[in-house]
C-alpha cells in the first residue's frame, strides 16, 4: 500500500496564505414571499468598539436562508439594546413579527435578545464572550444559527464553510486553486494552488479534512488534506481516473471513481488499511458516488443504460437499482440530510438545472432556471443547495433554497469559482 | 491495458483501420499549417488554427506522407457532441502518428481525453477518458505497442478555448497527442 498511501509532506504545489484576497460578494436573487419579516436593530457599542457590525451580519445571514426578510435599517423606528426598552407596539406598527437587540459590553462581550413581536415576549437571552475581537464575526454567525433555530425549530448553518475550487486563464496558462471560506464567502483561505486541475473537494464528516481530485503529478489522484495542520497523503493514484472521492458518513471509508479496470467504476477504500473493495461491475461508466446518510446505501451516475442516471447500490444486497426516469440526462447525486431527498444536476427544459426527486414518490423538481448548473452541494441542515453556475461568461457560486423560493449568488471579483462543498456542522 | 472490453468497440476499431487504409493514401501537404507553433506546445496554436481552417477540412490538416523522423504535427483531433467516434477526417492524423510511433518504438504518447463544458465534471471526466480511449485502441490496432500509450483524461477541466457557444465547444471536444 505505500504506492498508495505515500505522505506528502513536501509542499511544493501547497501555498498556504491567511490573506484573504478572493473573498466572494453576496447578491441576493430571488426573495422568498413568504420569509418572515424580523428587525434587527444595530447592537450598542458601550466602550469596546468591535471590527464587526454584529447586527449586519446576523441580518445578512437571515435574509440569506430565504426564510427571513430582515427590515431595512431605515425602517427601523427605535434602538432599543435590550428587552427592557422594547416597546412591542412600535414592532407591529412596522409588521416585524420578531426582533433582535443587543449590544457589545466593555468587556468586548455581546449580549443579545430575541422577541416574538405579536407573542410580546422574550424567547431569547444570551452573553457571548469572545477570545478576542477577530471572533466577532464567528460570534455574530453563532447568533445567526441560534435565532433560526429558535424561530425555525431547524439547526441553522450560518456557522458552517464552503470549499470550492478556482480558476483562471485558459488553454496551457490556467492557474487552479482550492480554497475554504466561511459560509457567506468571508475570509477565504487558499489551501492548495497549482497549475494542473483540482477538482471534486469532499469534506469529512467531521470538518477536519478534504478529499480532492488533483492533477498536480499530471495524472489524476485523491489526497486527503487535514485543514489544520495542512499534511496530506496521496491515497488513491491507479492508473486511469482516480475521481469523485466520497466519505462514508462515519468518516471511515471513501468511495471512489476508479478506471484501473476499463471503464470507470465505484470503489470504496477503508482510509485506515487502504484496502479497495470494488462495488460496480458494469461496461458503463459509474462515477459520482455519494453515500446515503444512513451508510447503508450510496447513489452514483451510471450510462449503462445509455445516457448519465443515477441508481442506487444497496450495500447489505449488492443490487444496484436505477432511481431517475425524468428525462435523459440526470447526475451527481447529492442526499438531503434526511435521506428522503435526492438533488442532483437534470437537463431540463433550459439547459442543466439543480432539480430534487423526492425518494419515496420518484417525482422530481427543478428549482433553478439557469442553463449551466454542476455540482450541487447541501447544507448541513438541508435548507440550502450551493452549485457551480454561470453568469457573464463566468463560473461562479450560487445557492438555492431547498423548495426553491429563494437563492442567491457568490460572484468572485475574478476568474472562475466552481465545485462548491458546503461543510458539515462545524460546531 | 485493454482487451477490448466490448465486441462492439472492436467492430468499430476494425471498421475505422479499414476506412483509414483507404483513406490515408491521398494525405496531402499543406504548407499553411502553423507548424512552428506546433512543434513546442501540445495543443493551442496549432489545434485552434486547425479548426479555424474549417472543421471538416479534411485535407488542410498538415499531413506529410513519408515524414518519418517528425512527430507529426497535427496532435489535435475532434469530436462530435457526446461521441467518442473517431471522424474520418482525421483518420489520415490518426495514420501518421501509428506510423510515426511504430517506426519509434523508443517514443511514448500521453492521449490527453478533453470534453466541452456541459454536464458535471467527474461524468465529463469519464467521457474525456472514453475520446482517449477510442484514440488508443485505433493505434494499437494499427500495430502501435501498448506500451508507448498512456490516457489522460481531463474532462472540462482544461478547455483550449472559453466560451458557451457551439464553435467554442467543438474546439474543446478533443483528443491531443502530448509527446
Amino acid at each position: 500500500m505505500k504506492r498508495y498511501m505515500s505522505l506528502w509532506c513536501g509542499m511544493l504545489l501547497l501555498l498556504m496564505t491567511s490573506l484573504a484576497h478572493a473573498d466572494l460578494t453576496i447578491e441576493i436573487t430571488k426573495g422568498s414571499d413568504r420569509a418572515t419579516p424580523i428587525a434587527v436593530v444595530t447592537f450598542a457599542e458601550q466602550g469596546a468598539q468591535l471590527p464587526t457590525d454584529i447586527a449586519s451580519v446576523i441580518a445578512n445571514d437571515l435574509e440569506r436562508s430565504g426564510q427571513f426578510k430582515p427590515l431595512s435599517r431605515d425602517n427601523l423606528i427605535a434602538t432599543p439594546s435590550a428587552s427592557s426598552e422594547v416597546n412591542y407596539r412600535d414592532w407591529r406598527a412596522v409588521d416585524a413579527d420578531y426582533l433582535v437587540v443587543g449590544k457589545v459590553g466593555t468587556d468586548g462581550s455581546i449580549q443579545y435578545e430575541l422577541m416574538d413581536v405579536y407573542g410580546q415576549e422574550r424567547m431569547l437571552g444570551k452573553v457571548i464572550n469572545l477570545a478576542g475581537p477577530d471572533q466577532s464575526r464567528s460570534a455574530a454567525h453563532r447568533i445567526s444559527d441560534e435565532i433560526f433555530e429558535a424561530i425555525t425549530g431547524i439547526r441553522g448553518a450560518f456557522s458552517t464553510q464552503i470549499a470550492y475550487v478556482t480558476s483562471q486563464g485558459v488553454g496551457e496558462n490556467i492557474q487552479y486553486g482550492l480554497q475554504v471560506a466561511d459560509a457567506d464567502g468571508y475570509n477565504s483561505q487558499q489551501i492548495l494552488s497549482s497549475d494542473e486541475p483540482i477538482l471534486s473537494p469532499a469534506w469529512s464528516p467531521d470538518g477536519q479534512k478534504l478529499a480532492y481530485v488533483s492533477f498536480e503529478t499530471g495524472r489524476p489522484a485523491i489526497y486527503i488534506q487535514n485543514l489544520a495542520t495542512s499534511q496530506r497523503v496521496r491515497v488513491s493514484s491507479f492508473e486511469g481516473i482516480n475521481g469523485a472521492p466520497a466519505w462514508s458518513p462515519d468518516g471511515r471509508k471513501l468511495a471512489m471513481s476508479l478506471s484501473k479496470d476499463g471503464q470507470p467504476e465505484i470503489y470504496v477504500m477503508d482510509i485506515g488499511s487502504g484496502n479497495f473493495q470494488r462495488l460496480t461491475r458494469s461496461d458503463a461508466i459509474d462515477t459520482e458516488p455519494t453515500w446515503a446518510p444512513d451508510g447503508q446505501s450510496l447513489v452514483f451516475t451510471s450510462d449503462r443504460s445509455g445516457g448519465p442516471q443515477l441508481y442506487r447500490y444497496e450495500l447489505g444486497s449488492g443490487e444496484a437499482k436505477r432511481l431517475t426516469f425524468t428525462g435523459n440526462y440526470n447526475s451527481r447525486g447529492r442526499f438531503s440530510p434526511d435521506g428522503e431527498t435526492l438533488f442532483m444536476i437534470h437537463r431540463g427544459s433550459q439547459g442543466f438545472q439543480v432539480a430534487k426527486q423526492d425518494l419515496e414518490t420518484g417525482r422530481l423538481v427543478t428549482l433553478t432556471n439557469s442553463r449551466a448548473d454542476e455540482s450541487p452541494s447541501v447544507a448541513p441542515n438541508g435548507t440550502m443547495v450551493i452549485f457551480a453556475t454561470q453568469q457573464g461568461g463566468k463560473g461562479v457560486l450560487s445557492a438555492v433554497s431547498a423548495d426553491g423560493n429563494a437563492s442567491f449568488r457568490l460572484p468572485a471579483a475574478q476568474g472562475d469559482v466552481r465545485e462548491p462543498a458546503w461543510s458539515p456542522f462545524l460546531n | 491495458m485493454h482487451l477490448f472490453p466490448y465486441a462492439k468497440h472492436l467492430a468499430v476499431a476494425v471498421s475505422l483501420v479499414v476506412m483509414a487504409g483507404c483513406s490515408s493514401t491521398g494525405g496531402t501537404q499543406d504548407g499553411s499549417m502553423a507548424g512552428s507553433e506546433g512543434a513546442g506546445s501540445t495543443n493551442g496554436g496549432a489545434s485552434s488554427q486547425g479548426m479555424n481552417s474549417g472543421q471538416v477540412g479534411s485535407n488542410s490538416m498538415g499531413m506529410r506522407d513519408g515524414q518519418q523522423d517528425g512527430i507529426p504535427q497535427v496532435r489535435t483531433i475532434y469530436f462530435d457532441y457526446d461521441r467518442d467516434t473517431i471522424r474520418s477526417e482525421f483518420e489520415p492524423v490518426m495514420a501518421a502518428h501509428a506510423q510515426y510511433l511504430r517506426s519509434h518504438p523508443n517514443a511514448n504518447v500521453i492521449l490527453q481525453g478533453h470534453t466541452d463544458e456541459r454536464g458535471t465534471r467527474e461524468y465529463n471526466l469519464a467521457l474525456g477518458e472514453r475520446r482517449a480511449n477510442a484514440v488508443q485502441r485505433f493505434l494499437m490496432v494499427q500495430g502501435v505497442s501498448p506500451s508507448q500509450l498512456e490516457v489522460v483524461s481531463y474532462g472540462e477541466e482544461r478547455p483550449a478555448v472559453r466560451g458557451s457557444s457551439e464553435d467554442s465547444y467543438a474546439q474543446n471536444r478533443r483528443v491531443v497527442f502530448d509527446y
